[in-house]
């Protein structure tokens, strides 16, 4: 096999990862924080896109100046499916809320399919077809943009939830939600505020996506998959799990389709997913078993 | 004196299952109270209904005059009650400094914040030392002492303890005791739920006794210390 071949598949995954990164950090928050897996994710994730979609074509917006707006949009859609839905079920059985989120998932679907109809899209940007070449290599400019921005929203999150008070009582809740509730905290506000900003992560890696991949209203639950893989991966509840976890996927994808054939490359996420659970059930950051 | 706390008949369940059943309690200010009783008998669901954790069925809950119960734990806390749970129930991956701030509110003065957690270090100079540790990485006794020092960030007028002494060492439990009388001479009124009945008894200055989700029995330290069913029942004499 080609090594520069090879080389090229990783940077490729590497750079591709940011939006799985961004994507899986939003979900591990949501799941940290409230013990609720959002089946949705993958669907408001597409939802991103769309709104990215929208905007360029209605607008001339580039998505990777877009993609504040649609993270503000999904934050509120995120907002309102805590305050209206998952908030009722926080206290039920796991399956009641699986339940709960698959309904959602498939609403935000259809709702898709009617609005936008079947076909597969994709967002136009200035940067799409740009390239440039450091000897045998080249680096696509809209994947190098994508992970630069995916990098500084983490990090903003990052910094978000360890230096402010409110970041700070998300951390207390996610880490023993008993504790925060005896302590006098606003637990209500904090689910809000951290299922808006899981949205508001997933919704941003949909806009920057929209870019880079093809997107139809059925692609979002392979998505949601992803997420999920992503997340056990990292190790569950671990933000910086999350995001490594997201570029390792990527590029065992990015890998897998060019080792194997392009149609295959999920099945190498996959294969990661059940070594892990092999020798690492706790996932590669995750501190204790559950 | 009027009291600062009165709990008045309350009834208390988890379910089906009534835990507690009719109790009834004072705190007046500056007093330490001991609610003792053995395992199930109600007394951390007395200290979590009055917390608003759980809603309670009948009776009812006064502070300072004013209704408590129905209100959220967070209002609770806002009125001046803080609760140091049984098995502290910290933050692990947070700092123990994290830990300590997170007790005076999100909404607190950072001044008064900076002063509380002075007199926090002063109360337990270990924490000091151990500022930037992980809350989960401390020793039991030190965990104990973040958990009273994140209760005391709120700056309460009433300080609830469950279990305080639970899995602690004995030399550490006396310790933590002594931390309790110096908080109490500040003026703070302390409630206090043990296990360790003589214990309890030797710090407060009156106690309730709590069996089957009711009251039997309640009175000055020496009356309770000199009581023939306690004596009987929980200090094995």
């Amino acid at each position: 096999m080609d090594p520069i071949l090879l080389g090229q598949a990783a940077l490729n995954g590497f750079l591709f990862g940011g939006v799985y990164s961004l994507m899986a950090v939003g979900l591990s928050l949501i799941f940290g924080v409230m013990r609720v897996i959002n089946i949705a994710h993958g669907d408001m994730m597409v939802w991103g896109s769309y709104l990215a979609f929208i905007l360029a074509f209605r607008l001339g917006l580039d998505p990777f100046v877009s993609f504040v707006l649609c993270a503000a949009a999904l934050f509120c859609l995120g907002v309102v499916v805590q305050r209206g839905l998952v908030n009722r079920v926080l206290n039920a059985p796991h399956e009641m809320q699986i339940l709960l989120m698959l309904g959602v998932a498939l609403v935000l679907e259809n709702l898709a399919l009617v609005v936008f109809g079947p076909d597969t899209r994709r967002t136009e940007s200035a940067y799409g077809l740009a390239t440039v070449w450091f000897g045998p290599i080249f680096v696509d400019v809209a994947r190098l943009i994508t992970f630069a921005l995916a990098l500084a929203l983490s990090c903003a999150l990052y910094l978000f939830l360890f230096r402010s008070d409110l970041g700070k009582l998300i951390r207390a809740a996610a880490d023993n939600g008993y504790g925060a509730l005896v302590i006098g905290a606003d637990v209500e506000r904090i689910y809000t505020v951290a299922f808006g900003i899981g949205a508001a992560c997933v919704g941003a890696a949909g806009a920057l996506m929209s870019a880079l991949l093809p997107f139809s209203p059925a692609a979002g639950f392979a998505q949601t998959v992803t997420s999920f893989n992503i997340v056990i991966i990292g190790g569950m509840g671990s933000l910086l799990g999350a995001f490594l976890g997201g570029l390792i996927v990527a590029v065992a994808e990015s890998l897998g389709a060019v080792l194997l054939v392009p149609s295959l490359k999920e099945l190498v996420g996959f294969v990661l997913l059940v070594l892990i659970l092999l020798f690492r059930p706790q996932g590669l950051f995750g501190g204790k078993t559950p | 004196m009027s009291a600062l706390l009165r709990v008045d008949a309350i009834e208390v369940g988890y379910g089906d299952l009534t835990a507690v059943r009719g109790a009834s309690l004072e705190v007046r200010p500056g007093e330490i109270v001991a609610l003792i009783g053995s395992n199930g008998a109600g007394k951390t669901t007395t200290l979590r209904a009055i917390s608003g954790l759980l809603p309670i069925r009948r009776g009812c809950i006064e502070f300072e005059g004013d209704r408590l119960d129905g209100l959220q734990p967070s209002k609770v806390v806002a009125r001046g009650i803080a609760h140091v749970p049984e098995g502290r129930q910290l933050f692990p991956t947070m700092t123990l400094l994290e830990n300590l701030e997170l007790g005076a509110g999100a909404g607190a003065p950072r001044a008064g914040k900076a002063e509380s957690l002075e007199w926090v270090f002063q109360l337990f100079p270990r924490l000091r030392e151990r500022q930037r540790q992980l809350a989960g990485t401390l020793s039991g006794g030190e965990q104990q002492m973040v958990a009273i020092g994140r209760g005391l960030m709120a700056r309460p007028k009433l300080l609830m303890l469950d279990e305080p002494s639970l899995g602690l060492a004995p030399v550490v439990v006396r310790a933590i005791f002594d931390n309790l009388l110096e908080i109490n001479r500040k003026g703070m009124a302390i409630l206090v739920v043990e296990q360790n009945v003589l214990r309890a008894l030797q710090l407060s200055h009156r106690g309730y006794v709590l069996e089957n989700g009711q009251v039997v029995l309640d009175g000055l330290r020496e009356t309770l210390l000199a009581d023939g069913h306690i004596k009987q029942a929980y200090l094995g004499r």
